[in-house]
């Protein structure tokens, strides 16, 4: 067994075994289990990094056994400089949900552990697939451990948002597999990515195709205008549900587009590039100023979560080294940024049961240490140099105002208001006088939470202080997908 | 001439009737309430039928009986030792359910079940029209008598009257439509029917107007035996009022028969009219989809829903039947058919699990069959609610469950044909499944999201239990390695085109 099978089956069987578990009687035992289950499960990632050759494009840990020899499907996995931190951030976003879940899932905990742990197998599946089938069923199946999520353990309207967050994404995805079985009867008969790199394709069908991709990836990132369940679903998911959904869950859509738009339809993607930009700049301004009137914690978060994700599109739309190095570190950095967000959220809703802004009002005076990672997380949130936030979108609006200066204003314009919302919530939430009751009962961070935001933290800056490890690993991934994005597929 | 009648074709066949007819009078002599005797005898002899059966279908051997009567080949021994086990899983189930339903004053629910397992072997090795008839009437008889089983219950023998009224119906229409392609053929046998059609000496006589009208009369027949959009009627009505012992018994091991006749009547028997019978069949499937999705949304009884849900599935299946013969190609007939097979009997498997969790869930006084005595089923069993979640997420096409291959490879037999029509049919099939995943889902989130309204122990015995697990976790196995199965598909359906 393969250290990428390693890393995705070791926290499904955790998982399964929690599951097994049945009633949840034994609630401690059950948290230590899902706790091992993660940890060993980032263990397995480690030697992936260490390993990791630099300066090749070529996939490494290469795993490729048949899987369904009637379809001639392959259990191909392999990471590249592009999925390699993808892997990692899983893993480690799955420890720290475990922990910060710890005590606030009290019923049923046993599925709620297994839940996650097998939700972030499947999600390191997706990223290290390399075979079209075996990427949907990864990429499909991450929705039933998430829609249980949120059903179970999610809010008074959780019913509401777990449908909407099912049934939109199945959408989405069920036209992606029409468009893969396609690309399978084309390709004569393989559902091999790197067969369908190659594969030449007329510009009614790369239009056709790119635009049920599209439906897939762009309901996951998600992007205006179909980004409307992402805030539903936040709002209602329990804690860890929101942090993976936003840390993780986001990345598998436009992790789709470098996978599988941009190479296999180098084409349509330059072809429809404007309606990619126009969207992603509608997602960072518009979507920007939306989230500056959320009266919600939680919603205002996931609106910003959608600007955020604009900036990645926008990055991977404007073809330069620049552009999509700074989309994909612009996705690492959003989830160890968004997670802690959300976890910070968590903590306060622990206490209060409120995610009204209004609730809040100097939490500073009775939760000094929470406050300070509160304001680290939130800098981050809008950019602040030396933070995590700030190197992709720093990447991706160079890379815009090189290709057009216009594009690069308007995305600069978004930093404006990422720094306005964050800041005005933070202001509204933690400084000032103390508002009520509630708040002057609050404890500050036990050990345990401290722990969490802590490490959170110091990924928060370490990232912004020296990316050097993260953009060194996809340097040649990036370039090589450039010059494979630059030749046309068309027919000659 | 006797040594003709290659008895081996027909060993399984043999063993089940004498085992039928031993078992009747055995369980004479039975007392208990449970017919504990009868139902391990009837489940050993079931067992010794599907090893045979097994043993039959991976040796790979073509063999004709009784003059060309009968045909045992790897695609009928599948679907028979398949349809074997699902009756078995169909006993262990429904056996507690129908002990407090007053249906075992006697051992006739196992002799019917062997009498009705008895037509669909018959069903799936007829190789002439007249011995697939007597299969079906042999089957729909015993089904007729298994559904009024409960013979003082109103709703039951409601249900069996209209079943038989319309499965009547529905039996003269096969047979008008078989007596007009016996006009226009002058045979019986398929493979003379084939080669009278294929030869043009049918469509010589002046008789092509008669040949189609039968082929019309065939393909209604079979679609009321499939239960397809507009000969569906029956479906709601039947699943809901017989006992759901025997509604599992009419919805699983049956769809199997009724897969191999249409097979073989429409393949192997008047293939050269694939052209017009694939017409039909997309205008049956299309409006299987949409009737059966749709209406399956408004249900509140669950076995109405699973009926219109099958109803759809039925539909999805078909798809991949009609998808053999494009422009007089037919390169893609085995990838096609082995497709609708893979699906057919993933989808036995599913219902299976699914109606063992609702029989599981009965008790004496109490039929669990409202779509709200499920609420909160996670609370009180995990593992009954874990095995209809596994089974409708599977009936929903999600991956990692074998539902998703079934979907996956009817859809790749239609895009394989490459025509805007198949295209077009694949699109439309994945928004039904869309819509289709909204029920589905909707059992999901009553199990798990809401709280429990009833709060009685689950009392079940520990062989429903445990092969309940096993049923559960095949559909999740068989999601994660569904090569085996799907090869063993293709093998069959190759060995039948040869």
């Amino acid at each position: 067994m393969g250290l990428l099978s390693l890393a995705i089956w070791t926290p499904i069987a955790f998982g399964v075994v929690l599951l097994a578990l049945g009633r949840d009687d034994q609630a401690p035992m059950v948290r230590w289990i899902a706790l091992v289950g993660a940890v060993v499960g980032l263990a397995v990632t480690v030697p992936l990094y260490t390993g990791f050759k630099l300066g090749t494009a070529a996939l490494q840990f290469v795993e490729k056994a048949p899987w369904i020899e009637n379809f001639n499907i392959h259990y191909h996995l392999g990471v590249d400089g592009i999925s390699l931190w993808l892997v990692l951030l899983t893993a480690f976003i799955n420890v720290v949900v475990i922990v910060a879940s710890w005590e606030s899932i009290t019923t049923r905990v046993n599925q709620y552990m297994g839940a996650f742990l097998i939700l972030s197998g499947l999600m390191i599946g997706v990223f290290s697939a390399q075979d079209a089938m075996l990427f949907y069923v990864f990429f499909e199946a991450t929705l039933i451990p998430m829609y249980l999520i949120i059903g179970i353990w999610g809010g008074p309207n959780k019913i509401y948002a777990a449908f909407k967050f099912f049934l939109y994404t199945l959408l989405g995805s069920l036209l992606m597999l029409v468009a893969l079985i396609y690309l399978y009867t084309v390709s004569g008969g393989s559902f091999a990515l790197a067969d369908w790199y190659q594969l030449p394709l007329s510009g009614t069908a790369q239009t056709l195709l790119f635009f049920a991709f599209f439906a897939a990836f762009a309901v996951k990132v998600p992007m205006w205008p179909v980004h409307t369940w992402l805030p539903d679903v936040h709002v209602e998911a329990p804690t860890g549900g929101s942090a993976v959904l936003a840390a993780i869950m986001l990345k598998l859509g436009a992790y789709g587009f470098l996978r599988f738009s941009l190479p296999i339809l180098p084409d349509a993607s330059h072809e429809w590039a404007w309606l990619m930009i126009a969207l992603s700049l509608v997602a960072v301004i518009y979507v920007g100023l939306v989230a500056m009137v959320q009266q919600d914690m939680k919603k205002l978060v996931a609106y910003s979560s959608v600007a955020h994700m604009g900036f990645v599109t926008l990055g991977f739309f404007v073809f330069s080294d620049l552009g999509v190095s700074g989309g994909i570190v612009q996705m690492i950095a959003h989830g160890f940024v968004s997670a802690a967000m959300f976890l910070g959220i968590g903590v306060l809703y622990d206490r209060v049961h409120s995610r009204e802004i209004a609730d809040y009002g100097g939490v500073v005076n009775t939760m000094p240490k929470f406050a300070a990672f509160a304001l680290l997380f939130t800098m981050a949130n809008c950019g602040l140099p030396g933070t995590a936030g700030f190197v992709g979108e720093w990447m991706v609006i160079l890379a815009a105002v090189k290709a057009n200066f216009w594009i690069g204003l308007l995305a600069a314009s978004a930093l404006i208001f990422g720094a306005a919302y964050s800041l005005w919530m933070y202001k509204r939430v933690y400084l000032g006088a103390v508002g009520n009751d509630n708040v002057k009962n609050l404890i500050d961070l036990n050990a345990r939470e401290f722990l969490v935001m802590a490490v959170l933290a110091l990924a928060v800056l370490f990232m912004g202080v020296y990316p050097k490890p993260f953009t060194d690993v996809m340097d040649a991934s990036v370039a090589e997908l450039l010059r494979h994005v630059a030749v046309s597929k068309l027919p000659q | 001439m006797i040594d003709k009648l290659s008895w081996v074709a027909a060993y399984p066949e043999i063993l089940l009737l004498t085992m039928a007819c031993v078992i009747a009078l055995a369980d004479l002599t039975v007392k208990t309430p449970l017919r504990g005797a009868t139902y391990v005898l009837t489940l050993l002899s079931l067992g010794a039928v599907a090893l045979l059966l097994g043993m039959a279908a991976v040796s790979g051997t073509t063999t004709l009986g009784f003059g060309g009567m009968i045909v045992s080949d790897p695609m009928g021994n599948w679907l028979k030792c398949f349809a074997t086990i699902a009756m078995m899983i169909t006993l262990v189930y429904g056996r507690g359910y129908a002990g407090q339903r007053d249906m075992m004053r006697g051992g006739e629910m196992f002799t019917l079940a062997m009498f009705a397992l008895l037509g669909m072997f018959v069903m799936i090795s007829g190789h002439n029209f007249l011995v697939i008839y007597l299969g079906l009437e042999l089957l729909t008889l015993s089904s007729y008598a298994l559904v009024a089983l409960r013979r003082d219950d109103v709703q039951a023998t409601e249900a069996a009257m209209k079943y038989f009224v319309l499965g009547a119906l529905a039996s003269g229409f096969l047979l008008y439509g078989l007596s007009m392609v016996y006009g226009a053929t002058g045979s019986l046998a398929l493979p003379e029917v084939m080669q009278s059609i294929a030869g043009g000496e049918a469509t010589l006589k002046g008789s092509a107007q008669v040949l189609t009208l039968g082929l019309v009369f065939v393909v209604a027949g079979l679609a009321f035996k499939l239960g397809v959009v507009p000969f569906h009627m029956w479906v709601p009505d039947v699943y809901h009022g017989a006992p759901t012992a025997i509604t599992l018994m009419i919805g699983g091991a049956p769809k199997l028969a009724a897969f191999a006749i249409v097979i073989r009547l429409l393949v192997e028997g008047l293939q050269p009219l694939a052209f017009d019978w694939q017409q039909m069949l997309a205008v049956l499937a299309v409006m299987s989809l949409l009737v059966g999705n749709f209406a399956a949304i408004a249900q509140t009884n669950l076995k109405r829903m699973l009926a219109f849900s099958t109803i759809a599935q039925m539909g999805f299946m078909l798809l991949g039947l009609l998808a053999g013969v494009v422009n007089g190609d037919t390169g893609n007939m085995a990838n096609a058919y082995s497709s609708s097979m893979f699906y057919v009997i993933t989808y036995v498997l599913t219902t299976l699990g699914t109606f063992g969790v609702i029989l599981l869930l009965s008790r004496s006084g109490f039929e669990s069959e409202n779509i709200s005595d499920l609420a909160g089923l996670n609370q009180r069993s995990p593992l009954y609610a874990g095995v209809m979640a596994i089974c409708m997420f599977s009936l929903a096409g999600v991956p990692p469950l074998v539902g998703f291959y079934a979907k996956l490879s009817v859809l790749q037999a239609l895009l394989a044909s490459s025509g805007a029509f198949y295209v077009g049919l694949a699109v439309f099939a994945v928004i039904m499944s869309l819509i289709g995943a909204f029920y589905y889902l909707r059992l999901v989130k009553v199990m798990y999201f809401d709280a429990p309204t009833q709060t009685a122990d689950i009392e079940a015995g520990l062989d429903a239990r445990s092969v309940l697990s096993v049923n559960g976790a095949l559909v999740l196995l068989l999601g994660i390695l569904p090569g085996g199965l799907m090869a063993l598909c293709a093998q069959a359906v190759a060995a039948l085109l040869a």
